[in-house]
């Protein structure tokens, strides 16, 4: 039996502070070099595909714009776009959300992306309803939170619909015969639902893909249903092995009810790595880019989202604060003194992270900074190339993973190494490609052809 | 310093042509309209020809229901995103529908696009009126505002575009290492911005363009359209002799009469606006052929071509002579539709630029990087920096 493949997908350093801008070799994160070197180097290494984040307001805290980490970003699908131009293979993935977005741009743009990169185009669906992102948008906050699943089910069903209002042969273009279409109104549509009600015809003829790769992210009990029902990969934060394998039996379990096959849906958690030549050196490389990671200003910024209050006057390098947090406004309420960070969503008792950070401090002696770090994550992979490579290894084939979403901590050279030394292990093991097989993305990520054709649409709510 | 050849020339590209029978012309490539080479190629064309720019048109909805013509639209912003890294000195002008979109999504992705060419990226507005585009949005009512207001929107879109290019100061990235902080917060901007329309709060989430602004233009046959012009765009394509909705449009003078009178009630500062004048040229060896020519496309398709625009049946030197009394009338130059991409393209290039430059109408080399070079533009001051 051949063995499973592991897919690989090279997310482009994002705007928090795992990207570490200090460093020598930290770039630029704006010049389309920066984008060009990272994409060119996750297609020399066969790469899945390459993966940007979007950005739709600036983060803040305490009322001001939040100052510390790597910010200032293009406009995802617009980068993806003119990275087509610089590529031949790789998969072009960007995430844009269905809340400041409408369905016949979207659906338009990726079916664009999708044409002009000959099939390689890829969709992470997310949903939003945070009135301070939308104040950057003609409606503002208008999304009821209980509705942003809904919209996002109904936008990812309304694309999907226009994408298949062309069917695949309607363009003749045949000069001899005076023949362009097979049918003068192709592409005519009929949406009404709960958020939509739109009409009339799709201007993109069927692409390469047919539907561009569906992406969806979140732990939750929706976002996993959702994923199951109508998601071609899944993006998760489960990089341990037992709590992957669990997550990963669960959603693929979720499929057989939707008509679905296991292999239908990729599971890809996102990861970090550090590199060595040996396991002491690269230890110590991870425990300096997390110094990096988490500098004295950082360890206090992420206090006060725990803390919900100004924190300036305490020492990062004294102990966790004794007195306790402020709990009146919580992050829903708008109240919080952060905006813009999905992260501070985790501290749902306050109260309580304090004291297992306060414990955690007097326990081991450890400065606030320290329990930043300690509590800030660990890097996922650590290790030699050997042994980062039979990690990676192992993760998916004990099924808690199909692969992974890497992440770099330096633009844009922080990929080269992996490209480099821990790749050509995998392709040894025979676990991952040495040439690209197909030309499209469902091709590369082997998942099955889109539906053909829909001739006539007309979806009702 | 050699003296500069003032006349400016813009190609607008529009699938295998402005002629809808373009598309079964010998050359024309319709089977591969969709796909990256056609416009790259088409691009590379008009590079070689050292145009200024090229305007890429844009529309949500599709042209009538004939089986028989080319249909079908890929996003133009996008189609000169695929095409700018490919590319090195020509202008790329997307345009952009301001009655449906968001200002925020289009100003960064023009800024991206700046990005991605180093300062070689453009905007056209566009104003919806027709039905289609409204409901394939299902916002608003068509028919339900005044062209008035759906221009005054338009202008808010433009406004709101370029305070978000100017939300970062140049300089506001620092990598202060000592202090943690990866920008200089001051130097950010809110825009605030509060119309009729819509409200943006700011700052942008991409950085200030290489050319600080990006080149903002309109294509305009009305007072309405004019005044739009004048309050937010840098260039203005003109109809000299062509017709708009309201009727004749007037020529060359009587047009730029108009436009400054609209620049002067709107109170314009800074740069006057660059004036082209459009014209759909079907090119030949001889009047007679391209007469004849046009005759037998027209009876292809089974209808006389119809434009806004002037049409102009003739030889490469036909056209240099229009340019040539254009810019004696005042006009900065010329936006050319090419009738069949395939063949009239070339003709402007290989023809008409020779002949430019013959008469020293014409750059017989590039000799600026950006777009706003091109047109002698200096890269303006943000206009949130303190000085």
């Amino acid at each position: 039996m051949p063995k499973k493949q592991i897919h690989l997908a090279a997310h482009f350093p994002g705007v928090n502070n795992t990207t570490v801008w200090s460093d020598p070799a930290s770039g630029s994160h704006i010049e389309f070099e920066s984008f060009r070197h990272f994409a060119q180097t996750a297609e020399r290494a066969k790469f899945d595909f390459l993966f940007l984040a979007e950005g739709l307001r600036l983060r803040e805290q305490g009322g001001r714009i939040y100052d510390l980490d790597v910010m200032g970003r293009p406009d995802n699908v617009a980068i993806l776009q003119a990275l087509a131009a610089v590529t031949d293979h790789i998969g072009l993935a960007g995430t844009v959300n269905s809340t400041f977005n409408e369905p016949l741009d979207v659906a338009r743009k990726l079916a664009t992306l999708d044409h002009l990169s000959g099939g390689r185009a890829a969709w992470n669906v997310v949903t939003s309803w945070d009135e301070f992102t939308g104040e950057n948008f003609r409606r503002g906050g208008y999304l009821p939170k209980d509705k942003r699943y809904l919209r996002a089910q109904e936008m990812l069903a309304t694309a999907q619909a226009l994408w298949d209002s062309w069917p695949a042969d309607e363009v003749l273009a045949d000069a001899a015969s005076g023949q362009f279409l097979r049918h003068g109104d192709a592409g005519r549509f009929a949406i009404r639902s709960d958020q939509f009600d739109i009409s009339g015809r799709f201007p993109v003829p069927r692409s390469p893909q047919g539907r561009p790769v569906i992406i969806q992210a979140g732990d939750s009990e929706e976002g996993r249903e959702f994923a199951a029902s109508s998601a071609d990969a899944i993006f998760t934060r489960h990089a341990e092995l037992e709590a992957g394998q669990e997550f990963y039996a669960d959603v693929k379990a979720r499929l057989a009810k939707f008509g679905r096959r296991p292999e239908d849906l990729k599971i890809l958690p996102a990861a970090t790595f550090v590199l060595g030549d040996t396991e002491e050196e690269a230890a110590e490389n991870a425990r300096q880019v997390q110094y990096q990671q988490v500098g004295p200003a950082t360890a206090i910024a992420f206090a006060e989202q725990v803390w919900n209050r100004d924190l300036s006057d305490v020492d990062p390098d004294g102990p966790v604060p004794s007195f306790d947090p402020k709990t009146e406004d919580d992050v829903d309420s708008g109240g919080h003194i952060s905006k813009g960070r999905a992260s501070v969503r985790m501290y749902r008792d306050p109260v309580a992270t304090a004291n297992e950070w306060r414990e955690l401090g007097e326990r081991e002696g450890l400065s606030l900074r320290e329990v930043v770090i300690r509590k800030n994550g660990r890097h996922t992979f650590v290790g030699t190339p050997q042994r980062v490579a039979d990690t990676i290894d192992e993760f998916v084939q004990s099924d808690a993973s199909d692969g992974f979403v890497l992440v770099p901590h330096i633009t844009p050279g922080g990929m080269d190494v992996f490209a480099d030394q821990v790749v050509p292990l995998l392709q040894e093991k025979g676990s991952f490609r040495t040439e690209y097989e197909g030309t499209t993305l469902r091709e590369h990520l082997g998942l099955a052809p889109s539906p053909t054709t829909v001739a006539a649409v007309s979806v009702e709510a | 310093m050699s003296q500069e050849p003032s006349l400016h020339l813009a190609i607008a590209l529009d699938g295998t042509g402005w002629h809808p029978a373009s598309w079964r012309e010998p050359g024309a490539r319709a089977d591969e309209l969709f796909t990256a080479g056609f416009w790259v190629d088409q691009v590379r064309e008009a590079e070689a020809g050292l145009a200024d720019l090229v305007t890429f048109e844009d529309s949500f909805a599709l042209d009538g229901d004939r089986a028989d013509r080319a249909q079908g639209r890929l996003d133009a912003q996008l189609v000169a995103l695929r095409v700018g890294p490919v590319t090195s000195h020509i202008g790329l002008v997307p345009t952009v529908v301001t009655t449906h979109t968001e200002p925020f999504h289009v100003s960064t992705e023009i800024a991206t696009l700046d990005f991605a060419t180093t300062g070689r990226a453009g905007v056209r507005v566009r104003v919806s009126s027709r039905d289609e585009e409204y409901a394939l949005f299902g916002r608003r009512e068509a028919g339900a505002e005044s062209r008035e207001s759906l221009f005054d929107e338009a202008a808010d879109h433009i406004e709101v575009q370029r305070r978000l290019w100017d939300s970062w100061e140049d300089d506001a990235e620092i990598r202060d290492a000592a202090t943690g902080r990866f920008v200089d917060r001051d130097k950010l901007h809110y825009i605030d911005f509060e119309g009729g329309h819509f409200s943006v709060r700011g700052p942008s989430i991409t950085p200030r363009p290489p050319q600080g602004q990006p080149l903002v233009s309109a294509l305009a046959h009305v007072d309405v359209a004019y005044r739009l012009a004048a309050r937010g765009a840098d260039l203005v394509f003109v109809t000299p002799g062509g017709v708009g909705r309201d009727g004749p449009t007037g020529d060359a003078e009587a047009i730029l009469r108009q436009v400054r009178a609209e620049e002067a009630s709107v109170g314009r500062d800074g740069d006057p606006l660059h004036v082209l004048g459009d014209l759909l040229v079907v090119l030949d060896d001889s009047a007679d052929a391209a007469r004849a020519r046009l005759a037998r496309l027209d009876e292809t398709d089974g209808s006389e071509l119809r434009s806004d625009a002037r049409i102009l049946t003739g030889t490469a030197t036909d056209v240099a002579d229009v340019l040539a009394s254009w810019h004696d009338a005042g006009l900065a130059g010329a936006r050319l539709r090419p009738a069949v991409t395939a063949h009239d393209l070339p003709r402007i290039t290989r023809e008409l630029v020779p002949e430019l430059q013959r008469r020293g109408l014409y750059r017989t080399a590039y000799d600026a990087a950006t777009l706003r070079g091109h047109f002698g533009l200096a890269r303006p001051a943000d206009r949130y920096a303190r000085v």
